[in-house]
């Protein structure tokens, strides 16, 4: 059951992102672009996601326990750190130029394969060389399992 | 403003929310899809079939809607491939370092009142928007 509504829940978000034009990538840009030919909707794309979500967790969290699952997974700690910041500020950037971010560039795999497998791709690498870098400074754990636990 | 759709983005906005809502309900977890892809991408990983099969119903569910409405859309295109490879670098990268992107920190982050992840959406808009600036407006690139 747990698999069942796992593959709906893709699905439904699936759909959300290309209803929404969030995997085309060139709407995602010109919301970016404040100062050119600007287009809000992803102002409201965000908007209606988070108003379902700060409406719903609310209740979802009151539950003892999920409906497959023996307990809620628990979210990393509220720390803001510069780690974060730094994180955050390069997927930005990266976001700004491709115009994809991970989920719409799995939902554009059939409209525009070409580029999107290629963000994929770079995806990926982007997140070996992080594991890479990381490595490099701890002892043990190898580059494909830290990539995992980022 | 040109191309504003107010209603197909609220319209979508939802439904994300209401997937990401679903899945915490059914599978306790937070529908973060950088991690997701990690997690699918590398071994070691002991959700990965999972994060498989939401990928799965991800893929399948976008095909659902770009299928039979295709004769209303318009032609979507992409940025030059050097722009998306780069930015995929970038985003692998910065996703990995900063634990989430637009639906990890953006969707479930915000609706769980996250001040950590509100500080990261607002982090990754802000350097998007000057990043698409200096794109089309200091360089002058396609994009």
């Amino acid at each position: 059951m747990k698999y069942l509504s796992t593959l709906l829940c893709g699905l439904i978000f699936g759909f959300g992102l290309a209803v929404s034009q969030m995997s085309d990538p060139m709407k995602v840009l010109a919301f970016l672009d404040v100062t050119g030919d600007w287009d809000p909707s992803l102002l409201l794309v965000l908007g209606g996601a988070v108003t379902m979500t700060v409406i719903a967790f609310r209740f979802v969290l009151r539950m003892p326990r999920p409906f497959f699952e023996s307990s809620f997974e628990t979210p990393p700690a509220e720390r803001i750190t510069s780690r974060l910041i730094a994180g955050a500020g390069l997927f930005g950037v990266g976001w700004g130029l491709a115009g994809f971010c991970p989920g719409p560039g799995v939902v554009a795999l059939s409209s525009l394969p070409l580029s999107a497998a290629t963000f994929l791709a770079a995806f990926v690498l982007g997140s070996l060389l992080l594991a890479a870098i990381e490595t490099k400074r701890t002892s043990g754990k190898d580059a494909f399992t830290k990539a995992n636990q980022a | 403003m040109d191309h504003f759709t107010p209603l197909p983005a609220l319209i979508g906005g939802c439904m994300i929310g209401i997937a990401a809502s679903i899945y915490l309900s059914t599978t306790g977890r937070y529908a973060g899809l950088s991690g997701m892809l990690r997690s699918v991408a590398f071994p070691g990983d002991p959700d990965r079939r999972l994060d498989a099969l939401f990928l799965l119903g991800l893929f399948t569910g976008g095909l659902l809607w770009m299928l039979p409405g295709s004769v209303l859309h318009h032609k979507i295109s992409a940025p030059p491939l050097a722009l998306v490879m780069t930015g995929g670098i970038l985003v692998g990268f910065g996703t990995a370092l900063g634990n989430g992107c637009t639906s990890g920190h953006g969707v479930c982050g915000l609706g769980r009142l996250s001040l950590r992840s509100l500080v990261a959406v607002v982090t990754f808009l802000t350097t998007g928007i000057i990043t698409v600036y200096v794109v089309r407006h200091v360089m002058g690139l396609p994009s």
